[in-house]
């Protein structure tokens, strides 16, 4: 370390020097130099967000709804969305009590953290996993135990795994399904003896279903159905994919009174309110935006099985990705790392993918290719892929 | 099977059959002959490209004609629109509800040859009582495609 790198570091705080840097970024800075880069690196949805949204919003703003909202999020979208989850899944919230509107599931995220972790409390979550959960655990104090998932478990997480890392220190199950990166969906009966593992340690449960819209060929089970599980669990969720609204940044908790209330006064200090137009636009998607998703949904598979079948064809071993919109091929064959799979492809045939490691040790071995982009470009990052691997053959 | 092929070679005629069959999870042989069956039965009646002929300095003048008829025994307005849509300057021919009963859409190279489709051919058919033409001044948007709107917006390349 030099010694400006060294004093630049003792100005910031140990906490935040706790975080590992992201390890890619070098890639990031190598990408800004490249034109004509196809990316299956992106993690958001192709689609601008449905114009009848948009337009809401706009007409919102026209009419003057320009102020901050209740601190808990506009009372007709939480009312919203307390019938969407009653109809969805049968699971009855109280609007004004147990709902608490985010700016997407990122501030949730790091709302749950900060309202249940104490210093040395221990958070289990996956390795591969969302780049975040590792950081908002370091962040609030908390320390991530990673429990490896693999391609040969369909990346699911094992409750006998989990079961065996718990500690008197641990303090929640974080988990994400459908996953990203590895678009892994956890069935039913594996998340209820997850739920079983739960309860009989007294730890909470931590759910970010993000992607639970997008799921294919299977249906989506969500955490708090199950039984005696709705107190236990915080059910983080949003807008982002399954309506394409990643950038208006709005999204939710659903859980008990004693924990929307910790998280809405650290909210009510951090950020006020969720953006007053996104959620008047979240109001609108609420309110007709069911067939946007079931297009969308109905778009992504087919791309879905047009990259993972053209990964297979071009000589990668895919796991069959039944959520969220990626595919997380393995690319040992090539005798590279991930890092260098990626940084090399990137230079040689301008495709951006994202290496597995950059979501945990586990991720090596793998890239993440996210298939919600155009069927033409899709099939030309493959054949791009095609000649990489031809020239590098092991 | 049959609708969900459709709708994509709806939104793309070439793709190949054996990407459909990839997309929809069946065989391409499947794909392949639902397709040759849509075919004969009529349900797939052409392949075309939607062309932006702004952009090709194509002269080519469009109107839509508002014609009122006098329904015929029997035949209501079947026949006059025959009349009408076995012309091929008629690119489109359908029966409204409402102010007026038929809505061509006409193709010609010049105002002028519209004007004397109009004025020569189409008026004189025995059952029309009106014509109203509106000449196409600019496409904004064809068959859910703008034509040619603002460029897309791009997305950031690597997001984790
Ligand atoms: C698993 C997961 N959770 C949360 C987020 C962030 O979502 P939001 O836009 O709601 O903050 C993402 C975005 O990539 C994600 O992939």
């Amino acid at each position: 370390m030099n010694n400006d790198e060294d004093k630049n570091n003792r100005l910031i705080s140990n906490r935040t020097n706790a975080i590992a840097p992201s390890g890619i970024r070098k890639f990031f800075d190598l990408l800004g130099s490249i034109d004509g880069v196809i990316s299956l690196g992106v993690g958001e949805p192709d689609y601008s967000t449905p114009w009848h949204i948009r337009e809401a919003a706009i007409y919102s703003m026209e009419k003057g709804y320009t102020m901050y909202t209740s601190n808990s999020g506009i009372p007709e979208l939480r009312q919203r969305l307390a019938e969407e989850l009653k109809n969805r899944y049968k699971l009855e919230y109280d609007w004004q009590s147990e709902l608490l509107i985010t700016v997407g599931v990122s501030e949730a995220l790091d709302l749950t953290m900060r309202a249940v972790i104490n210093p040395g409390d221990e958070v289990i979550m996956t390795d591969p996993a969302y780049v975040a959960y590792d950081a908002s655990v370091i962040l609030s104090g908390g320390i991530p135990v990673r429990v490896p998932t693999v391609e040969e478990k369909s990346f699911e997480l094992d409750a006998a795994e989990v079961e065996t890392r718990i500690t008197k220190k641990t303090k929640a199950i974080l988990l994400g399904y459908p996953s990203n990166p590895t678009g892994a969906v956890m069935p039913r009966e594996k998340l209820v003896k997850i739920a079983e593992v739960a309860r009989k340690h007294n730890v909470l449960m931590i759910v970010d279903e993000i992607y639970s819209h997008l799921v294919y060929g299977m249906g989506h089970t969500c955490m708090a159905t199950l039984p005696d599980m709705q107190y236990n669990t915080i059910l983080l969720s949003g807008f982002s994919k399954s309506y394409a609204m990643t950038g208006w940044r709005v999204g939710y908790a659903a859980a008990s009174k004693d924990i929307i209330a910790a998280m809405t006064k650290i909210h009510q200090y951090t950020i006020m309110c969720a953006p007053t137009m996104a959620q008047v636009a979240a109001i609108e998607a609420l309110k007709s935006g069911q067939d946007d998703v079931m297009e969308m949904v109905e778009d992504y598979n087919r791309r879905r099985l047009v990259m993972v079948n053209g990964l297979r064809e071009i000589g990668l071993s895919c796991f069959e990705p039944k959520g969220a919109f990626y595919a997380f091929p393995s690319i040992k064959s090539s005798g590279m790392s991930s890092e260098e799979f990626a940084e090399k492809l990137l230079v040689e045939e301008k495709v951006a993918v994202v290496p597995g490691t950059a979501f945990g040790k586990c991720g090596e071995g793998y890239i993440r290719c996210c298939y919600a982009t155009s069927l033409k470009e899709i099939k030309e990052a493959l054949e791009r892929m095609k000649r990489f691997l031809d020239r590098h053959k092991a | 099977m049959l609708k969900k092929i459709l709708k994509i070679l709806e939104e793309d005629s070439r793709i190949a059959p054996e990407q459909i069959a990839t997309m929809l999870g069946i065989s391409e042989d499947e794909v392949s002959s639902i397709i040759k069956k849509a075919e004969d039965d009529g349900k797939i009646l052409k392949y075309k490209t939607l062309i932006n002929w702004d952009k090709v300095n194509d002269e080519h003048v469009w109107a839509l004609i508002e014609v009122q008829v006098s329904p015929q025994r029997d035949t209501g307005y079947d026949a006059i629109a025959e009349k009408i849509y076995r012309f091929p300057q008629a690119r489109s021919v359908y029966l409204m509800s409402g102010a007026y009963d038929l809505a061509v859409l006409v193709m010609g190279k010049s105002m002028h040859e519209i004007a004397d489709f109009v004025g020569q051919k189409l008026s004189p058919i025995e059952g029309v009582r009106a014509a109203a033409t509106h000449f196409i001044m600019k496409r904004y948007k064809e068959d859910g495609v703008i034509m040619n709107g603002p460029e897309e917006v791009k997305r950031q390349p690597v997001i984790l």
